[in-house]
């Protein structure tokens, strides 16, 4: 069962919103339905699920309705049609008291502009959504001091939210969200109003965080470099529509229409896109049993000059060329043992392109990409690289 | 066109509410008596200088030495003046009207910071309370309860309430909407959002309202003697109407100085929430 899990969804601001939800689900454009019912669409049949543990992001430029969107899942916003649930359980239309509980217990809140209660010191922030659950002083105040050491504010229990920087009161609004010990949170830009090298450090610290918390996080921006780093997948939204979901390296080769495309013109490629994809099959390899024979042929059955050396495990041993193995079969000696280089660059599939740069330029053989217990997964070639920069898909073919 | 006779259903509805109501106006009235009696008892029970003593150091207190030096010379002065037992006494009915005016204003303005619709009827209800010219309600007011003090007091009160009301609804609109949805997201209930968030928050403006219900409390000293509430109203009114320009004067100064102390004095009271 996912964690939450939103079906056909439909917020529709005005007096009535009920009254063109009809006109809303038979596709009435925007401006028509503002014209003729003064009604206006914030959510638009939106269906997604999100698994727990997982980070799942909305993007979309402003007034496409991810802030709205992000409302209805703790109802600070009342949906007009469709379902939410959570751990199983709809929270659309559910009573006063089910919804009190969720919102203590499972639904966690970060702001864009923090949101800081600016009459409470740092400790009774953090502590406010125990308070309201009425936990004692002593109870609340040490999950709070917990909560502050965890964001690593520790020692600024006792000041006030304006003696702090935006970073540091951003992250006494992430510990508030932590001392609930709920298991989803939902951060609404939360590091959209901070500057940039603050907010890479916020993010690298989420990111960090979310490693031993496994919390499951539903987090808006309209920054794509934010959605690429922190997402497990991504939602693209236009005018309260989700246009394509998927995980970063989905939506960057295989973008779902213009509009995403055109978001992602900006986007640095060789920060997103990992080795496992520009990297090529290794058909081409020889095991470290074969003789050199078998290896020269395999060579110039493939047309390339060097090949890559496996065990029976396909684990890799190192890489032969082509001027090596000839020199071998004039010597006619069988075993290739003598000749295998193990000075082989190795990557990992999750390696951004970026990283694979300084390597690609420097090494004379292709690079290759292993598992963690050093089984050959792939080559990657130089020219693959570039390709990969660029963005062409399937250069190898 | 003929007229319309609003002044006649004016009349028609005061003395319907006469006829019918008129225990309810003998409860208010005892009500209303009770009260300020029990701040005239307060007021008057000590020696004028102990109570000067204690009203300086109230505002030495709460706001700065300055505020308590003016004080102390200030009511020196009118108690030198021999004004002491009426400033007492009008201070009892300021006293009186603001508190009324205050349990009854910051409710009704929570209330309109709720539901929009209650602002939007109450809007041209308060306009009405505030800009009707006092002297209108007065007679209706003596009607009702007699000449004397209460009549004073109720005619005060209804034009004292607006600010209050209208500072406590703004105040609490003015709170940020992320921090009331950072309140609501943790599960405040509504009575928690107002306890722990929107009045805190609201605190300074509330008081600049209560700071402005005094103030035209005290204005209307001078008006409600007119219906025999006494005070220092009825030394300015002595001076209006028998010539007697000096004695108007000393009236008019210890009322100046009586709204001088107030208002420095809820003043600090206002900037010292807001640190």
């Amino acid at each position: 069962m996912s964690k939450v899990s939103v079906k056909n969804l439909y917020m529709i601001y005005g007096n009535h919103p009920k009254k063109p939800l009809a006109l809303v689900k038979e596709g009435i454009s925007k401006e028509e339905l503002l014209e003729k019912t003064g009604h206006g669409i914030g959510v638009n049949n939106v269906s997604f699920e999100v698994e727990e543990g997982e980070t799942f992001v909305v993007m979309g430029l402003s007034g496409s309705g991810k802030s709205t969107l992000i409302r209805c899942l703790n109802r600070l916003i009342e949906p007009t049609a469709g379902e939410i649930l959570i751990d199983g359980q709809n929270i659309v239309g559910c009573s006063k008291e089910t919804l009190l509980e969720i919102r203590r217990k499972k639904v966690a809140m970060v702001f864009q502009h923090f949101a800081l209660f600016p009459h409470r010191n740092i400790w009774n922030n953090v502590a406010y959504g125990l308070e309201v659950q009425n936990m004692p002083l002593e109870d609340r105040r040490d999950k709070a001091f917990e909560s502050l050491e965890a964001v690593g504010l520790k020692g600024y229990e006792e000041s006030m939210p304006t003696q702090l920087s935006g970073g540091m009161q951003q992250r006494v609004g992430l510990a508030r969200a932590l001392a609930t010990d709920a298991d989803i949170l939902l951060m609404d830009e939360a590091f959209s109003a901070l500057d940039p090298l603050i907010r890479k450090e916020m993010q690298d610290e989420l990111l960090t965080l979310q490693a031993n918390m496994k919390k499951t996080i539903i987090f808006i921006t309209h920054d794509l470099d934010e959605a690429l780093k922190i997402g497990d997948r991504i939602a693209i939204m236009k005018d309260g529509v989700v246009v394509q979901i998927g995980t970063p390296e989905e939506i960057l080769n295989k973008p779902a229409d213009a509009y995403v495309k055109e978001f992602l013109q900006d986007v640095n490629r060789v920060k997103v896109v990992a080795a496992s994809s520009i990297m090529k099959k290794p058909d081409a390899i020889v095991s470290s049993k074969d003789g050199t024979r078998v290896a020269v042929r395999k060579m110039k059955e493939s047309g390339i000059s060097s090949i890559f050396v496996v065990d029976k495990d396909r684990r890799l041993q190192g890489i032969i060329t082509i001027d090596d193995a000839l020199e071998l079969l004039k010597q006619e000696i069988h075993s290739i043992e003598s000749i295998i280089i193990d000075e082989v660059h190795r990557t990992s599939p999750e390696t951004p392109i970026i990283d694979l740069l300084p390597t690609a330029i420097n090494t004379k053989y292709p690079i290759a990409v292993t598992s963690e217990d050093n089984r050959l997964i792939g080559i990657i070639v130089r020219v693959s690289v570039l390709a990969g920069i660029l963005g062409e898909e399937d250069s190898d073919e | 066109m003929n007229k319309i006779p609003i002044g006649d259903y004016f009349e028609m509805f005061i003395d319907w509410l006469m006829d019918n109501f008129e225990p309810v106006f003998e409860g208010i009235k005892s009500g209303i008596l009770w009260v300020i009696g029990g701040f005239e008892t307060a007021l008057l029970s000590v020696p004028s200088l102990v109570m000067i003593a204690i009203i300086s150091l109230i505002a030495w207190k709460v706001a700065k030495r300055r505020v308590a030096i003016f004080t102390l010379l200030g009511l020196l002065l009118i108690d030198n003046l021999n004004l002491w037992d009426k400033t007492m006494e009008s201070l009892a009915l300021v006293f009186t009207a603001t508190v009324i005016a205050l349990v009854i204003g910051i409710p009704m303005g929570i209330w309109m910071a709720r539901k929009d619709g209650v602002d939007r009827t109450m809007r041209p209800i308060l306009d009405f309370m505030q800009t009707m010219p006092a002297f209108v309600y007065l007679i209706p007011a003596v009607i009702f309860f007699d000449l004397g003090k209460v009549p004073g007091a109720f005619s005060t009160i209804i034009f004292a309430m607006p600010p209050v009301v209208r500072l406590t609804n703004l105040g609490i609109r003015q709170v940020p909407k992320e921090v009331v949805e950072a309140s609501k997201s943790f599960g405040s209930t509504s009575k928690q959002l107002l306890l722990k968030v929107q009045l805190p928050l609201a605190t300074p403006t509330i008081l600049a309202g209560v700071n402005q219900t005094i103030m035209l409390a005290l204005s209307m000293v001078v008006i409600s003697a007119m219906i025999g509430a006494r005070g220092l109203g009825e030394e300015v009114l002595k001076g209006v109407t028998q010539m007697q320009i000096g004695k108007g004067f000393e009236g008019g100064v210890a009322v100046v100085i009586l709204a001088m102390i107030l208002d420095r004095i809820t003043q600090a009271l206002g900037t010292s929430s807001t640190k």
